[in-house]
Protein backbone atom coordinates (compact mmCIF):
# COMPACT_ATOMS: atom_id res chain seq x y z
CA UNK A 1 0.00 0.00 0.00
CA UNK A 2 2.81 2.37 0.94
CA UNK A 3 4.46 1.54 -2.36
CA UNK A 4 1.34 2.62 -4.22
CA UNK A 5 1.62 6.02 -2.59
CA UNK A 6 4.91 6.49 -4.43
CA UNK A 7 2.86 6.72 -7.59
CA UNK A 8 0.85 9.73 -6.43
CA UNK A 9 3.25 12.28 -8.01
CA UNK A 10 3.17 10.31 -11.28
CA UNK A 11 -0.61 10.29 -11.13
CA UNK A 12 -0.76 14.05 -10.56
CA UNK A 13 1.74 14.60 -13.34
CA UNK A 14 -0.31 12.50 -15.79
CA UNK A 15 -3.46 14.41 -14.88
CA UNK A 16 -1.74 17.74 -15.40
CA UNK A 17 -0.13 16.57 -18.65
CA UNK A 18 -3.52 15.43 -19.96
CA UNK A 19 -5.07 18.78 -19.03
CA UNK A 20 -2.30 20.79 -20.67
CA UNK A 21 -2.28 18.53 -23.75
CA UNK A 22 -5.99 19.04 -24.28
CA UNK A 23 -5.30 22.78 -24.06
CA UNK A 24 -3.03 22.55 -27.10
CA UNK A 25 -5.95 21.60 -29.34
CA UNK A 26 -8.04 24.71 -28.87
CA UNK A 27 -7.52 27.90 -30.80
CA UNK A 28 -6.96 30.59 -28.18
CA UNK A 29 -8.09 33.33 -30.57
CA UNK A 30 -11.51 31.73 -30.85
CA UNK A 31 -14.04 33.36 -28.57
CA UNK A 32 -17.21 31.77 -27.32
CA UNK A 33 -19.99 33.60 -29.09
CA UNK A 34 -22.62 35.36 -27.10
CA UNK A 35 -25.12 35.26 -29.98
CA UNK A 36 -25.55 31.52 -30.53
CA UNK A 37 -29.26 30.75 -30.25
CA UNK A 38 -30.21 34.39 -30.67
CA UNK A 39 -31.73 36.01 -33.76
CA UNK A 40 -29.65 38.08 -36.17
CA UNK A 41 -29.67 41.55 -34.57
CA UNK A 42 -32.10 44.02 -36.15
CA UNK A 43 -30.51 46.25 -38.77
CA UNK A 44 -31.39 48.54 -41.61
CA UNK A 45 -28.62 48.75 -44.19
CA UNK A 46 -28.32 49.08 -47.94
CA UNK A 47 -27.67 46.35 -50.48
CA UNK A 48 -24.37 46.64 -52.33
CA UNK A 49 -25.71 46.13 -55.84
CA UNK A 50 -29.11 47.81 -56.08
CA UNK A 51 -28.94 50.05 -53.01
CA UNK A 52 -32.26 48.82 -51.66
CA UNK A 53 -32.94 48.80 -47.96
CA UNK A 54 -32.28 45.48 -46.24
CA UNK A 55 -33.32 44.30 -42.79
CA UNK A 56 -32.83 41.13 -40.76
CA UNK A 57 -36.10 39.88 -42.33
CA UNK A 58 -34.27 39.48 -45.66
CA UNK A 59 -32.15 36.72 -44.12
CA UNK A 60 -35.10 34.65 -42.89
CA UNK A 61 -36.59 31.66 -44.73
CA UNK A 62 -33.79 29.24 -45.46
CA UNK A 63 -30.83 27.74 -43.67
CA UNK A 64 -28.08 30.06 -44.86
CA UNK A 65 -24.59 31.37 -44.24
CA UNK A 66 -23.74 34.94 -43.37
CA UNK A 67 -20.17 35.72 -44.35
CA UNK A 68 -18.41 38.82 -43.02
CA UNK A 69 -15.83 40.00 -45.53
CA UNK A 70 -13.94 43.01 -46.81
CA UNK A 71 -11.52 43.82 -49.61
CA UNK A 72 -8.83 44.78 -47.06
CA UNK A 73 -9.05 41.31 -45.55
CA UNK A 74 -6.45 39.02 -47.09
CA UNK A 75 -7.90 35.85 -45.58
CA UNK A 76 -11.22 36.72 -47.24
CA UNK A 77 -9.52 36.35 -50.62
CA UNK A 78 -8.25 32.96 -49.49
CA UNK A 79 -11.71 31.68 -48.56
CA UNK A 80 -13.51 33.24 -51.54
CA UNK A 81 -13.09 30.21 -53.88
CA UNK A 82 -14.70 27.97 -51.24
CA UNK A 83 -17.79 30.15 -51.20
CA UNK A 84 -17.87 30.16 -55.01
CA UNK A 85 -17.94 26.35 -54.82
CA UNK A 86 -20.58 25.98 -52.15
CA UNK A 87 -22.86 28.79 -53.35
CA UNK A 88 -25.01 26.31 -55.26
CA UNK A 89 -25.49 24.18 -52.12
CA UNK A 90 -26.57 26.91 -49.72
CA UNK A 91 -27.65 30.57 -49.85
CA UNK A 92 -24.81 32.81 -48.71
CA UNK A 93 -25.36 36.36 -47.56
CA UNK A 94 -22.38 38.67 -47.61
CA UNK A 95 -21.75 41.36 -45.03
CA UNK A 96 -19.31 43.82 -46.54
CA UNK A 97 -17.69 45.00 -43.34
CA UNK A 98 -16.11 48.47 -43.00
CA UNK A 99 -15.22 48.57 -46.66
CA UNK A 100 -15.33 50.80 -49.69
CA UNK A 101 -18.36 49.88 -51.83
CA UNK A 102 -16.64 50.63 -55.15
CA UNK A 103 -13.74 48.34 -54.22
CA UNK A 104 -16.18 45.68 -53.03
CA UNK A 105 -18.06 45.72 -56.36
CA UNK A 106 -14.78 45.52 -58.25
CA UNK A 107 -13.72 42.53 -56.12
CA UNK A 108 -16.97 40.68 -56.85
CA UNK A 109 -16.66 41.44 -60.57
CA UNK A 110 -13.11 40.12 -60.67
CA UNK A 111 -13.43 37.06 -58.44
CA UNK A 112 -17.09 36.18 -58.89
CA UNK A 113 -20.08 36.81 -56.64
CA UNK A 114 -21.15 33.90 -54.43
CA UNK A 115 -23.59 36.04 -52.42
CA UNK A 116 -27.35 36.07 -52.78
CA UNK A 117 -27.32 39.49 -51.14
CA UNK A 118 -24.49 41.72 -50.03
CA UNK A 119 -25.18 44.01 -47.10
CA UNK A 120 -23.12 47.20 -46.90
CA UNK A 121 -21.95 47.78 -43.34
CA UNK A 122 -19.55 50.65 -43.96
CA UNK A 123 -19.44 51.81 -40.35
CA UNK A 124 -19.39 48.31 -38.87
CA UNK A 125 -22.58 48.81 -36.85
CA UNK A 126 -24.10 45.42 -37.67
CA UNK A 127 -20.64 43.92 -37.23
CA UNK A 128 -20.54 45.36 -33.72
CA UNK A 129 -24.00 43.98 -32.91
CA UNK A 130 -22.92 40.57 -34.20
CA UNK A 131 -19.78 40.63 -32.06
CA UNK A 132 -17.49 40.57 -35.10
CA UNK A 133 -13.89 41.13 -34.07
CA UNK A 134 -12.13 40.55 -37.35
CA UNK A 135 -12.99 39.39 -40.84
CA UNK A 136 -13.56 36.77 -42.06
CA UNK A 137 -16.30 35.37 -39.88
CA UNK A 138 -19.07 33.07 -41.00
CA UNK A 139 -22.41 32.46 -39.27
CA UNK A 140 -24.88 29.65 -39.84
CA UNK A 141 -28.45 30.96 -39.67
CA UNK A 142 -31.51 28.73 -39.46
CA UNK A 143 -34.84 29.18 -41.23
CA UNK A 144 -36.18 31.51 -38.55
CA UNK A 145 -33.13 33.75 -38.69
CA UNK A 146 -31.55 32.39 -35.49
CA UNK A 147 -27.74 32.24 -35.36
CA UNK A 148 -26.77 28.63 -34.74
CA UNK A 149 -23.03 28.55 -35.32
CA UNK A 150 -20.10 30.89 -35.79
CA UNK A 151 -16.81 30.25 -37.49
CA UNK A 152 -14.03 32.79 -36.98
CA UNK A 153 -11.38 32.68 -39.68
CA UNK A 154 -11.09 31.19 -43.13
CA UNK A 155 -13.66 28.64 -44.27
CA UNK A 156 -11.92 26.13 -46.50
CA UNK A 157 -13.17 22.92 -48.10
CA UNK A 158 -12.29 20.87 -45.01
CA UNK A 159 -14.07 23.19 -42.56
CA UNK A 160 -17.10 23.33 -44.83
CA UNK A 161 -17.35 19.55 -45.09
CA UNK A 162 -16.37 18.63 -41.54
CA UNK A 163 -17.69 21.48 -39.45
CA UNK A 164 -20.36 23.52 -41.19
CA UNK A 165 -22.14 21.12 -43.54
CA UNK A 166 -23.14 18.69 -40.73
CA UNK A 167 -24.73 21.61 -38.85
CA UNK A 168 -26.52 22.78 -42.00
CA UNK A 169 -27.81 19.26 -42.69
CA UNK A 170 -29.08 18.95 -39.13
CA UNK A 171 -30.83 22.33 -39.28
CA UNK A 172 -32.46 21.44 -42.59
CA UNK A 173 -33.73 18.19 -41.08
CA UNK A 174 -35.24 20.10 -38.14
CA UNK A 175 -37.77 21.50 -40.57
CA UNK B 1 27.56 66.68 -18.32
CA UNK B 2 24.39 68.71 -18.10
CA UNK B 3 23.59 67.74 -21.69
CA UNK B 4 23.89 64.04 -20.95
CA UNK B 5 21.64 64.48 -17.95
CA UNK B 6 19.01 66.28 -20.04
CA UNK B 7 19.15 63.59 -22.71
CA UNK B 8 18.60 60.92 -20.10
CA UNK B 9 15.58 62.73 -18.71
CA UNK B 10 14.24 63.10 -22.25
CA UNK B 11 14.58 59.35 -22.90
CA UNK B 12 12.85 58.47 -19.65
CA UNK B 13 9.96 60.84 -20.38
CA UNK B 14 9.53 59.42 -23.90
CA UNK B 15 9.49 55.88 -22.51
CA UNK B 16 6.84 56.81 -20.00
CA UNK B 17 4.62 58.42 -22.61
CA UNK B 18 4.61 55.45 -25.03
CA UNK B 19 1.46 53.86 -23.55
CA UNK B 20 -0.31 57.20 -24.02
CA UNK B 21 0.63 57.23 -27.70
CA UNK B 22 -1.10 53.87 -28.19
CA UNK B 23 -4.56 55.43 -28.10
CA UNK B 24 -4.96 57.98 -30.84
CA UNK B 25 -8.51 59.26 -30.66
CA UNK B 26 -9.39 62.07 -28.31
CA UNK B 27 -12.89 62.56 -27.00
CA UNK B 28 -14.48 65.58 -25.41
CA UNK B 29 -16.12 65.01 -22.05
CA UNK B 30 -18.56 67.28 -20.25
CA UNK B 31 -17.14 66.41 -16.87
CA UNK B 32 -14.04 64.98 -15.26
CA UNK B 33 -16.27 62.33 -13.70
CA UNK B 34 -17.33 61.10 -17.16
CA UNK B 35 -13.73 61.06 -18.36
CA UNK B 36 -12.78 59.05 -15.29
CA UNK B 37 -15.51 56.50 -15.99
CA UNK B 38 -14.44 56.28 -19.64
CA UNK B 39 -10.84 55.60 -18.65
CA UNK B 40 -11.96 53.09 -16.02
CA UNK B 41 -14.09 51.17 -18.54
CA UNK B 42 -11.31 51.12 -21.11
CA UNK B 43 -9.05 49.68 -18.46
CA UNK B 44 -11.57 47.03 -17.37
CA UNK B 45 -12.67 45.90 -20.84
CA UNK B 46 -10.60 43.49 -22.86
CA UNK B 47 -9.95 43.82 -26.58
CA UNK B 48 -11.51 40.83 -28.40
CA UNK B 49 -8.75 40.86 -31.02
CA UNK B 50 -5.56 41.49 -29.03
CA UNK B 51 -6.47 39.27 -26.18
CA UNK B 52 -3.86 40.32 -23.70
CA UNK B 53 -4.61 44.00 -23.96
CA UNK B 54 -7.41 46.10 -22.63
CA UNK B 55 -9.30 48.56 -24.81
CA UNK B 56 -7.07 51.41 -23.70
CA UNK B 57 -3.88 49.65 -24.81
CA UNK B 58 -4.97 48.00 -28.02
CA UNK B 59 -4.65 49.71 -31.37
CA UNK B 60 -6.59 47.02 -33.24
CA UNK B 61 -9.37 48.57 -35.37
CA UNK B 62 -12.02 46.73 -33.37
CA UNK B 63 -10.67 48.28 -30.16
CA UNK B 64 -11.03 51.74 -31.69
CA UNK B 65 -14.63 50.90 -32.65
CA UNK B 66 -15.37 49.69 -29.16
CA UNK B 67 -13.81 52.79 -27.60
CA UNK B 68 -16.07 54.90 -29.80
CA UNK B 69 -19.03 52.79 -28.71
CA UNK B 70 -18.14 53.12 -25.01
CA UNK B 71 -17.85 56.88 -25.49
CA UNK B 72 -21.23 57.02 -27.27
CA UNK B 73 -22.96 54.97 -24.59
CA UNK B 74 -21.48 57.12 -21.82
CA UNK B 75 -22.64 60.32 -23.47
CA UNK B 76 -26.10 58.72 -23.66
CA UNK B 77 -26.03 58.59 -19.85
CA UNK B 78 -25.64 54.84 -19.62
CA UNK B 79 -24.24 53.46 -16.37
CA UNK B 80 -20.97 51.51 -16.21
CA UNK B 81 -22.96 48.31 -15.70
CA UNK B 82 -25.07 49.03 -18.79
CA UNK B 83 -21.99 49.65 -20.92
CA UNK B 84 -20.48 46.37 -19.75
CA UNK B 85 -23.75 44.52 -20.34
CA UNK B 86 -23.90 45.97 -23.87
CA UNK B 87 -20.48 44.56 -24.72
CA UNK B 88 -21.04 41.24 -22.94
CA UNK B 89 -24.23 40.74 -25.00
CA UNK B 90 -22.08 40.94 -28.14
CA UNK B 91 -18.71 39.54 -27.16
CA UNK B 92 -19.50 37.42 -24.12
CA UNK B 93 -17.93 37.44 -20.66
CA UNK B 94 -14.60 37.34 -22.43
CA UNK B 95 -14.51 41.15 -22.73
CA UNK B 96 -14.52 41.55 -18.96
CA UNK B 97 -11.19 41.37 -17.21
CA UNK B 98 -13.17 40.61 -14.08
CA UNK B 99 -15.73 38.05 -15.28
CA UNK B 100 -18.69 36.91 -13.14
CA UNK B 101 -18.63 33.42 -11.62
CA UNK B 102 -20.68 31.06 -13.77
CA UNK B 103 -20.24 27.59 -15.20
CA UNK B 104 -17.85 28.76 -17.91
CA UNK B 105 -15.62 30.73 -15.58
CA UNK B 106 -15.89 28.43 -12.54
CA UNK B 107 -12.54 26.80 -13.33
CA UNK B 108 -10.88 30.19 -13.64
CA UNK B 109 -12.13 31.26 -10.24
CA UNK B 110 -11.87 27.98 -8.36
CA UNK B 111 -8.51 26.69 -9.59
CA UNK B 112 -6.26 29.17 -7.70
CA UNK B 113 -8.27 28.78 -4.49
CA UNK B 114 -8.26 24.98 -4.67
CA UNK B 115 -4.53 25.04 -5.51
CA UNK B 116 -3.90 27.06 -2.37
CA UNK B 117 -6.07 24.71 -0.33
CA UNK B 118 -4.23 21.61 -1.61
CA UNK B 119 -0.88 23.29 -0.92
CA UNK B 120 -1.87 24.13 2.64
CA UNK B 121 -3.06 20.55 3.15
CA UNK B 122 0.23 19.12 1.87
CA UNK B 123 2.27 21.42 4.12
CA UNK B 124 0.05 20.53 7.06
CA UNK B 125 0.55 16.80 6.44
CA UNK B 126 4.32 17.20 6.05
CA UNK B 127 4.63 19.22 9.23
CA UNK B 128 2.59 16.69 11.16
CA UNK B 129 4.71 13.82 9.91
CA UNK B 130 7.96 15.61 10.86
CA UNK B 131 6.49 16.33 14.29
CA UNK B 132 5.78 12.64 14.77
CA UNK B 133 9.37 11.72 13.92
CA UNK B 134 10.67 14.31 16.41
CA UNK B 135 8.76 12.82 19.29
CA UNK B 136 9.39 9.13 18.69
CA UNK B 137 12.76 8.65 17.08
CA UNK B 138 15.03 11.42 18.25
CA UNK B 139 15.12 10.51 21.91
CA UNK B 140 18.50 8.88 22.56
CA UNK B 141 19.22 6.41 25.28
CA UNK B 142 22.13 6.96 27.65
CA UNK B 143 24.79 5.12 25.65
CA UNK B 144 23.74 6.83 22.39
CA UNK B 145 23.91 10.21 24.14
CA UNK B 146 27.37 9.39 25.41
CA UNK B 147 28.54 8.41 21.95
CA UNK B 148 27.14 11.59 20.45
CA UNK B 149 29.04 13.68 22.99
CA UNK B 150 32.23 11.75 22.23
CA UNK B 151 31.88 12.39 18.53
CA UNK B 152 31.09 16.06 19.00
CA UNK B 153 33.99 16.68 21.39
CA UNK B 154 36.48 14.55 19.48
CA UNK B 155 39.46 16.58 18.39
CA UNK B 156 40.60 16.46 14.81
CA UNK B 157 43.98 14.78 14.80
CA UNK B 158 46.66 17.29 13.76
CA UNK B 159 48.03 16.76 10.28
Amino acid sequence: MARLRLFIPLFIFSLLAALLYSGLDGDPTELPTALIGKPVPPFELLALHDGRRLTEQDLVGEVALLNVWATWCISCRAEHPTFMNIARDIPIYGLNYKDDSAKAKQWLRNLGDPYRLTIVDAKGSLGLDLGVYGAPETYVIDRRGIIRHKRVGVVDERIWVQEILPIVTKLRAEG
Amino acid sequence: MRNIFNTMIFIVVVQLSLPVLAVVETYQFNSEELRGRYNYLLFELRCPKCQNQNLADSDAPIAADLRAQVYRLLTENKTDAEVKAYLVARYGDFVLYNPPVNKHTAMLWLLPASGLLIGVMIIFMLVRRTGAIDEDAVTLNVSQQQRLTDILTEQEPPN
